[in-house]
């Protein structure tokens, strides 16, 4: 039972990052139909980003944080610009492919700047494991959750509320409407990929102080796959939810199953889990069913 | 100088060979490409061989992807399933390679029955990201169902034996990827003459419509993926006689992502495409690293940076290929035909 809950609570603390992520690339898709596979890759600039400015500059916490946001915010920016502009109206495997192509780009260019070795930040949180009464969180885990979760309800809000986030909202749901309210498409297209670059980039940094930083901490990122497949490739609430099942299901496959296997249980269950639920749901849980029309 | 494109009968449109000419240059090609192994090095063929092996798979990721429609991110997955079935059906059974060759397709193309299964139900992204899952599940399995794959240790096998000739050398083995090779090509080309062919094509413009016009979507989309995993698994045989062993790390999504490079680079849906981007992928980083190596006098670090140089140029090549040329290499090869057919009167 103890290890049960152990496994849990481990499980809903990365949940929570993948929950992150996973709400920039649904926010991505939503607005642009674009699915980026390069999402991992985002996730490692920001953290050698962060990286480079707590070691390399000794920049303080907080204004290095803000410098890392902007930095993902112009990345975003950058591509949508540079490259995927360009691929407005080609099919979808030219666009999936050209996101691949900057993952690998964005890989080697790391490994060219920064080397192939594991680097870690220097104490951001405090190291004392946290006692929850019922099982003990790594800190890391615990204040990079925390984190996670703020960055989750602030970004809602901001959907909710603010214009900017409902002008997008209205840009995904009908964009020819929404030109004709007056709202720059173009410009919400540009705006989702710097909200996507920022959400990845900080998952990115909090994965990265969980575990180390090296240039293929991208291969993370595969794991956004299930989490938004699991929630539906168009629902942000689908995401945050995918995030946590995906989190919990993988701690507790790699728990359980593991011994029996020898090992990469951890990674393939959310794979299984996913085929197994579009096998039911094409659409994912949430998913909005796509019509077409001749 | 050549003008017009003018034809009086479908079958004169149907053609494979377009005209004298052409028929006159592949015979030449052919003539060259049998003759090639006599006076080329070892390394040549070494290449040669990767090239053509490539090749095959290829062809069969671009019916499926190029011509159908269908994104695969699985087709290494089936590759690997050709290898092993061909490593352990001659290790444990003892089988011969021509027995194992149509075997091993036969066994990918059922795991790609099953791959494609999905396809009923699913299309687009959510498809590209099942297969995405199905090369995940393999990968898992043929590095951890050890007692069948013998896991990351893998399968040594001994070379092949044709009728007492024992292909040993890249020289002897030249032969065979040639003959695949060419069978492939001539097979894809002659697929999209056909019935099938014309159906997959119809289904990759719009599925919808095709369906109107008693296109049956599911059996055709199972055909495709069926057809392009027999190119894959034959494809892994050829490789694991080429090599002589087998372990998991060549079947990995990167090897997936490469394939798909590959036929996008080269040009989707198109058979001189899918040649000219196995080539270009195949000897593209052999060029890096001659070109780093020649630096190193100068900058002895040179050599420290090939692999992420690689994979910097990589996924430069992808996107500059889907940026500037989205119809690759082959569009690149009919402008400067083009240019030279009609020159000097351009316009």
């Amino acid at each position: 039972m103890d290890i049960f809950l152990q496994l849990m609570v481990s499980g809903i603390a990365v949940g929570g990052v993948y929950a992150l992520i996973a709400l920039g690339f649904v926010l991505i898709y939503k607005a642009t139909n674009i699915i980026n596979f390069a999402t991992g890759e985002f996730m490692m600039i920001g953290a050698y980003l962060l990286y480079t400015l707590l070691v390399m500059v000794e920049c303080p916490v907080v204004p290095a944080f803000l410098l890392v946001m902007s930095g993902a915010t112009l990345l975003g920016f950058l591509v949508e610009r540079a490259i995927l502009r360009h691929m407005l109206g080609q099919p979808a495997i030219s666009i999936v492919m050209v996101t691949i192509g900057l993952a690998y780009f964005l890989t080697g260019l790391a490994e060219v700047i920064w080397s192939p070795d594991y680097k870690f930040f220097p104490a951001i949180f405090p190291r004392k494991p946290i006692h929850l009464g019922f099982a003990i969180v790594r800190a890391n885990m615990f204040y990079g959750f925390v984190v996670a979760m703020v960055m989750v309800v602030v970004f809602s809000l901001l959907f909710k509320f603010a214009k900017v986030g409902v002008a997008m909202r209205a840009t995904a749901n009908d964009q020819m409407a929404a030109y004709s309210m007056g709202i720059n498409v173009r410009r919400m297209f540009t705006l989702a990929w710097g909200f996507g670059a920022i959400a990845a980039a900080l998952g990115g940094v909090i994965i990265g102080n969980i575990g180390g930083i090296r240039p293929d901490l991208g291969k993370i990122g595969l794991k956004i796959f299930p989490v938004v497949i699991l929630g539906g490739l168009d629902s942000i609430a689908g995401a945050v939810l995918g995030g946590f099942i995906v989190g919990i299901l993988e701690n507790l496959a790699g728990g359980y199953l593991d011994p029996y296997f020898g090992g990469g249980i951890k990674d393939l269950a959310p794979f299984v889990a996913l085929v197994l639920i579009l096998m039911v749901k094409p659409y994912g849980l949430f998913g909005k069913k796509e019509i077409e029309r001749l | 100088m050549r003008i017009g494109d003018f034809k009086e009968t479908y079958a004169a449109d149907e053609a494979v060979f377009r005209t004298p000419t052409v028929r006159f240059w592949v015979g030449v090609l052919l003539v060259f490409l049998t003759l090639f192994p006599f006076f080329a090095s070892d390394y040549l063929l070494y290449m040669a061989n990767l090239t053509g092996i490539a090749l095959v798979a290829a062809l069969g990721l671009n019916i499926l992807t190029g011509s159908a429609g269908q994104i695969s991110l699985g087709h290494s997955a089936l590759i690997g399933v050709g290898a092993y079935t061909s490593a352990i059906l001659s290790t444990r059974l003892g089988l011969p390679f021509l027995v194992c060759l149509p075997l091993s397709g036969a066994t990918a193309a059922v795991c790609g029955l099953i791959i494609g299964a999905p396809s009923l139900r699913m299309k687009g992204l959510y498809l590209c990201i099942a297969t995405l899952a199905a090369q995940m599940i393999f990968d898992f399995l043929f590095n951890h169902w050890t007692s069948l794959t013998n896991g990351i240790n893998g399968i040594n096998i001994s070379a092949a034996n044709l009728f007492g000739w024992e292909l040993k050398t890249e020289f002897d083995f030249y032969f065979i990827t040639l003959a695949v090779a060419v069978l492939g090509v001539t097979m894809t080309r002659n697929l999209f003459r056909t019935k099938v062919g014309r159906a997959f094509i119809a289904i990759r413009d719009r599925d919808i419509s095709a369906e109107l016009m008693g296109i049956n979507l599911f059996r055709y989309k199972l055909y495709a993926f069926a057809v392009s995993s027999f190119y894959a698994g034959v494809s892994g045989c050829l490789w694991v006689y080429f090599i002589k062993s087998v372990t998991p790390e060549y079947f990995s999504l990167h090897e997936s992502i490469r394939y798909l490079a590959m036929i996008i680079i080269g040009g989707l849906g198109s058979v001189l495409g899918t040649i000219f981007g196995a080539m270009f992928m195949t000897f593209v980083p052999e060029l890096l690293q001659a070109v780093l190596s020649s630096l190193k006098e100068t900058y002895p670090m040179a050599m420290n940076y090939l692999f992420p140089l690689q994979t910097v140029v990589f996924g430069f090549l992808i996107v500059l290929f889907l940026v500037l040329e989205p119809h690759g290499l082959v569009r690149l090869w009919h402008r400067v035909k083009d240019y030279f057919r009609l020159w000097p009167f351009e316009h």
